[in-house]
């Protein structure tokens, strides 16, 4: 029944909404963690979505992942890179973490972008809790019937 | 005469089936609405109306690679790429405020169609029972 497919659909947004959430705000409290070195400094993380497509699904071979075989259409966290914009290096001799030449390496966190995406996230989460509460009213009505 | 659901209930039942699969179809595209490269599809809900009704000819396929006239079978084929009004520049095309109109205008038209079944069952339970 296509209306209880939209559980599946819209729990699978809400899930992927709940790890972008979480990595903005693991962005977040680490936008001033600062390093000693370039490689040991904390990098900004975004998750990347696809769309699970119901025609891949029937075919059986296709699939990667076992797990997606539950929900017949939505969306899924394909995972999570790195940000490749270049660290910031600034000049404080006089921190702890400083290098020889007096550079302590922070974080390509970008706050601005972050809170965007913090509330596109929450909105998304919201928007989908909505679709999920009015399909419900749906499914309840449909069972009503006849009454 | 007797009593015939096929006459009394008409086409409501077909009419909640795409109902609620074109809730689906809506709920996916705001599902992906944060998706790169998604594009937002929607369900032809009059051209589909129709076809449930027969009152047109239908396409014969004589051939094996004739392709046949699009039919409310269920199939995935029956969803139609929206046409977007300001595509992103990741290539995703779901407007999530046009997919929120279309779901809760969708909502009410489903609401509607089941009062109207909902009051033929009760017509034919009072012919039933004779009140």
């Amino acid at each position: 029944m296509a209306l209880l497919d939209i559980f599946a659909v819209a729990g699978s947004a809400m899930s992927a909404q709940t790890v972008r959430l979480n990595v903005t705000a693991s962005n977040l409290a680490n936008a001033q963690s600062a390093s000693s070195s370039v490689g040991g400094t904390y990098r900004a993380r975004h998750p990347v979505f696809a769309a699970i497509h119901a025609s891949a699904l029937s075919a059986k071979d296709l699939i990667p992942d076992d797990s997606d075989i539950a929900s017949p259409k939505g969306v899924k966290v394909l995972g999570i890179i790195e940000s490749k914009t270049p660290l910031e290096l600034r000049y404080e001799p006089s921190h702890p973490l400083a290098d020889k030449n007096g550079y302590v390496s922070y974080p390509n966190v970008n706050v601005v972008e972050e809170m965007a995406n913090m509330i596109s996230a929450s909105r998304g989460f919201q928007v989908n809790v909505q679709i999920m509460q009015s399909a419900r009213d749906m499914a309840e009505r449909l069972l009503s019937l006849g009454q | 005469m007797s009593i015939s659901f096929a006459n009394a209930l008409g086409s409501l039942p077909q009419a909640l089936e795409l109902r609620s699969r074109r809730a689906e179809a809506l709920s996916a595209n705001l599902a992906n609405a944060d998706t790169p490269g998604y594009l937002a599809k929607d369900l032809p809900f009059a051209e589909m109306m129709a076809g449930t009704q027969h009152s047109t000819l239908p396409m014969r396929t004589s051939a094996a690679l004739h392709i046949a006239q699009s039919s409310s079978d269920g199939a995935d084929g029956d969803l139609m790429f929206r046409i977007p009004l300001q595509p992103a520049v990741d290539g995703n095309t779901v407007d999530s405020q046009t997919e929120m109109a279309a779901f809760a205008e969708n909502t009410v038209a489903f609401e509607a169609s089941f009062s109207v079944l909902n009051g033929r069952f009760k017509n034919l339970i009072a012919a039933v029972r004779g009140e």
